[in-house]
């Protein structure tokens, strides 16, 4: 048996054919199984979908009761079989719920990690290493340029911030799940005691976080603060919204952003950001190459992201390695957060 | 270093002057002696280490790492400092302290075996104490030989995180471009004792960094720094508006009057120390632009100083202060830029003559003397600017329609206004009311239809506020708009509401932060468009460039079918070459 005879990639997402489901497709399928609710990979419109609990949770609150034909709930490490082929998602470290999937058949097992970090967070499950055959990696920070570094950092940075600028509001752009509510628990674990307020766009999933038992402390919502009670706080907003009219509410905003983009310095100037914070729920250069490695997967397959530099790396190891022209990945920010702006 | 990098990363970000200010200030008080005195002299561009080449960083990365992995990363960072400081390895001291540290993580992940350890690093600006100072390298350097340099290089770039190899990086090589000024910088520190950054300005050709005696001063524990400086910056004079009602209140007799130039305000200074000249020139604030304009220094041969304005000069003629950028866009001076730029100093006034200050004599006094010191001087890149006579008001008003007819021939088109000086006018620092006054030319004015709006910055980020206008042209096509121009100010914080409205409602289409806007002969937003001064360009595809164009007025009331059309502004073109227009 080949690795192929298990998954196959297609442009819409990688296929089982055998036991007839695809792994997060770009367009609606019969049987689809979820790494994470991020919106380019979890879609609406499927037949049957198979995904964490918690990412079928956040479907839900995304897309509406009805984004599915059927759901099913799956638990870390637990068995499923489907067709032919042996089904266990996996933690991937990456944001709630989130989960790599593992599909083995005649001794062969294939690892799809969907996006994945292995590095500590308060509001998730940690990576779980899964040895496998073929191991299919991201690549969204696969150049040896992004190193993330330590998360406490920026945030110390962001707390100077504020301390030096009490008279501004500062307004941390974030991906509404996930990234946002790391940063709250992040901006906790420092001691940072005051409210945090929240973009409207951020509401809903970060009170889904604190109904898991998330302590996230006091939050508040913009709407209705008015500019004098904004001075010297954070919010926690979409990154769309940081040069939108929504921040003319706030007395002279500054704004932040926390990603892994924020590394490279055009990146954040194209942003109009003023205070970047690398901050990231992808794997780093170091993080990917020692994922990889760890394993023990023979051979790599690559997708969104800088493929290029993954599979050059792969080549000096003697790792088998191709990239897959999976269309519609991308950053979270791409696909379905432009519900953050007050556009007229 | 590291906090010196963090400085210089927020400040590379930040686009508010005083927020600059404040992230200055902070660091200058937070930081010791000497440290604060080195990053005061980077910041004003006081250091220099010639050996440090780009070449030279290029290599060290070169041997450390994959040449592929290298050229996807620089192609996708895009800049040579940024992507080394991002990609240089992990010193092997560094390995050791991450491996010792990640067994004590608590909450790191357990399932996992090696790949733990590279996300676990501590991060290298909490090392505290043995961290590198900016202090070290300025004296490491200063001693260091050339050839010491590659391996003195790379320790620190492996001693420091990305945020200090970056800025390492870009110190030592010269790159150190943040946006910040030399004055902002000193404006800074004078905000440490709340003093005014022109008394700095002052002390600063006898300062030395790491400026000890400057801070000292600053937070009151020391006298004064003496300035032995003899040919120290004077304080500008400047003058007041001036509208042509104010007229009728003031006497023909008691002024004098002389073109107003469009170049720089500069201040020349030349002065004897021991057998040597030292000889300086200074921007109207006090900065040092000496450097830049080495060849007016030479002409400077006698002791004195100068106010007067820097142009340049091709074949005997003023030209214009588009010409005049391009010079000033250039950072290194080279002996091609100086023949194809020549600079020029014309004379307004004289503030000594050798050691004799002359700031208390009135000026018809300091105007004779000025004409015999620039005899005297009897050189070609310096020149005295010619007195405009007139014995009543309405000669003076013709005078300012008309400089070419008016004695400025040729150079009118250089020609901003005109100056009316008392001729009992002392020369005051500051801008005292009364002695001086400015009188512009009329602007120039269009009616140009909005093309294009683009965000501004800073406090006007979410706003669009930077318009391209454009104006009607016979085109392939038939009739259609062509860009003239940009402006960014002009309208009130109401009018700017009004048009980042419209630009929203009317938007065709987006390329990133900038927007189209409709611009069609019935839809669209005519502005009205001052400006002062029109040149021919080959840059534009309109053929034209405007200088100092502003919204004048929003024209809500005009269909842009009526706004006008682009042989106005070549007839206007062709008339300011000729000295004809108004
Ligand atoms: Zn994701
Ligand atoms: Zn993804």
């Amino acid at each position: 048996m080949r690795p192929e005879d298990i998954l196959v990639p297609t442009p819409a997402g990688v296929c089982c054919k055998i036991g007839g489901f695809h792994i997060d497709p770009t367009r609606p399928v019969a049987r689809a199984l979820i790494t994470h609710a991020h919106s380019d990979h979890a879609r609406a419109g499927h037949g049957a979908v198979l995904a964490t609990a918690e990412t079928l949770d956040l479907m839900r609150l995304r897309y509406g009761e009805n984004f599915a034909g059927t759901t099913q709930a799956a638990a870390y490490g637990k068995r499923i079989d489907l067709g032919g082929v042996t089904v266990t998602f996996h933690p991937a470290g990456h944001v709630l719920g989130s989960a790599q999937i593992a599909v083995a058949a005649n001794g062969l097992r294939v690892v799809a990690s969907g996006d994945y970090k292995n590095v500590p967070d308060p509001t998730c499950a940690p990576f779980e290493l899964v040895p496998c055959d073929v191991f299919i990696t991201e690549a969204t920070f696969a150049l040896p340029v992004f190193r993330h570094g330590d998360p406490d950092g920026e945030i110390a940075k962001l707390m100077g911030s504020v301390a030096l600028f009490p008279e501004r509001a500062h307004l941390v752009g974030a991906y509404s799940l996930g990234k946002a509510q790391r940063v709250i628990a992040l901006l906790r674990k420092a001691g940072y005691g005051a409210p945090i307020y929240l973009h409207g766009a951020m509401e809903k999933i970060t009170r889904y976080y604190e109904s898991r038992g998330f302590a996230l402390g006091e939050l508040r919502v913009v709407r209705g603060a008015s500019k004098a009670e904004l001075a010297g706080t954070i919010t926690i907003c979409p990154p769309s919204a940081l040069n939108d009219l929504w921040t003319r509410r706030f007395p002279e905003p500054l704004a932040a952003f926390a990603s892994g983009w924020m590394r490279v310095r055009a990146r954040a100037r194209q942003q109009g950001v003023s205070l970047p914070l690398v901050i990231s729920d992808h794997a780093d250069w170091n993080d990917l190459t020692a994922t990889i490695a760890a394993t023990g997967a023979g051979e790599i397959w690559v997708t969104h992201g800088q493929e290029d530099a993954l599979v050059h790396w792969c080549g000096t190891r003697g790792l088998k390695a191709r990239p897959l022209d999976i269309v519609g990945y991308g950053d979270e920010d791409d696909a379905g957060e432009q519900d953050g702006g007050a556009e007229e | 270093m590291n906090r010196f990098a963090e400085l210089l990363n927020r400040l590379a970000y930040e686009p508010a002057r005083n927020a600059k200010l404040r992230l200055i200030a902070d660091y200058f008080r937070s930081t010791p002696d000497p440290e604060r005195g080195w990053a005061l002299a980077a910041l004003t561009g006081a250091l220099s280490f010639p050996h440090a080449k780009a070449g030279l960083i290029r290599s060290l990365i070169a041997e450390r790492t994959d040449p592929v992995l290298f050229e996807l990363s620089y192609d996708y960072v895009g800049d040579l400092s940024e992507t080394v400081a991002l990609m240089w390895p992990p010193s092997p001291s560094l390995l050791a302290a991450e491996r010792g540290g990640a067994g004590s993580g608590g909450d790191a992940p357990t399932s996992t075996t090696e790949s733990c350890l590279s996300t676990a690093i501590p991060h290298p600006s909490s090392q505290g104490e043995g961290e590198l100072s900016l202090t070290t390298v300025v004296e490491t350097l200063s001693t260091l030989g050339k050839a010491q340099l590659p391996k003195q290089l790379a320790r620190w770039l492996d001693a420091l995180d990305e945020t200090g190899r970056w800025a390492l990086i870009k110190l030592v090589t010269g790159g150190l471009r943040i946006g910040v000024s030399a004055r902002l910088a000193k404006t800074a520190a004078a905000a440490l004792s709340g003093t005014d950054a022109h008394d700095i300005e002052l002390l600063w050709p006898g300062l030395k960094p790491p400026y000890i005696d400057l801070f000292a001063w600053l937070e009151g524990r020391a006298e004064k720094p003496a300035s032995d400086d003899p040919a120290a910056f004077r304080p500008a004079m400047l003058a007041h508006a001036l509208e042509e009602t104010d007229l009728a209140e003031l006497q023909p007799s008691d002024f004098m009057a002389e073109w107003k130039w469009d170049g720089i305000r500069v201040q020349a200074v030349s002065a004897r120390r021991d057998r040597d000249m030292i000889t300086r020139l200074y921007s109207r604030t006090g900065e040092d632009i000496s450097k830049s304009f080495p060849d007016l220094l030479d002409a400077l041969h006698l002791p004195g100083a100068v106010d007067g304005e820097l142009l340049i000069m091709r074949g005997g003629r003023v030209q214009s202060f588009n010409v005049l950028q391009q010079r000033l866009n250039r950072k290194t001076v080279t002996p091609k830029l100086i023949a194809e730029f020549p600079a020029h100093l014309r004379a307004y006034d004289l503030l000594a003559d050798g050691a004799e200050d002359l700031r208390e004599r009135p000026f018809a006094e300091r105007r004779t003397r000025l004409e015999s010191f620039v005899a005297q001087l009897d050189d070609e890149h310096i020149d005295l600017s010619p007195l405009v006579s007139f014995a009543t008001w309405d000669e003076l008003i013709a005078a300012r329609k008309d400089p070419a007819a008016a004695g400025a021939g040729e150079d009118a088109t250089a020609v901003e206004g005109i100056m009316l000086k008392r001729r009992d006018s002392l020369y005051l620092p500051g801008r005292p009311k009364g002695p001086w006054w400015k009188w512009k030319r009329d602007p120039f004015i269009i009616d140009a239809v909005l093309m294009y709006a683009q965000r501004g910055h800073g406090k006007r980020s979410s706003y669009y506020s930077d318009y391209t206008f454009g104006v009607w042209t016979r085109g392939d096509n038939g009739e259609e708009l062509v860009p003239v121009g940009k402006a960014y100010f002009g309208f009130t914080d109401e009018e700017l509401l009004q048009i980042d409205r419209f630009v929203r409602r009317n938007t065709t289409e987006r390329f990133g932060p900038v927007r189209e806007v409709v611009h069609e002969a019935a839809r669209g937003l005519v502005l009205e468009v001052a400006f002062e001064g029109l040149q021919r360009s080959t840059r534009h595809k309109s053929g034209l460039a405007m200088r100092f164009p502003r919204i004048n007025r929003l024209r809500w009331d005009k269909p842009p079918s009526e706004a006008d059309r682009l042989e106005l502004l070549q007839s206007m073109v062709t008339k300011i070459e000729q000295g004809l227009a108004s």
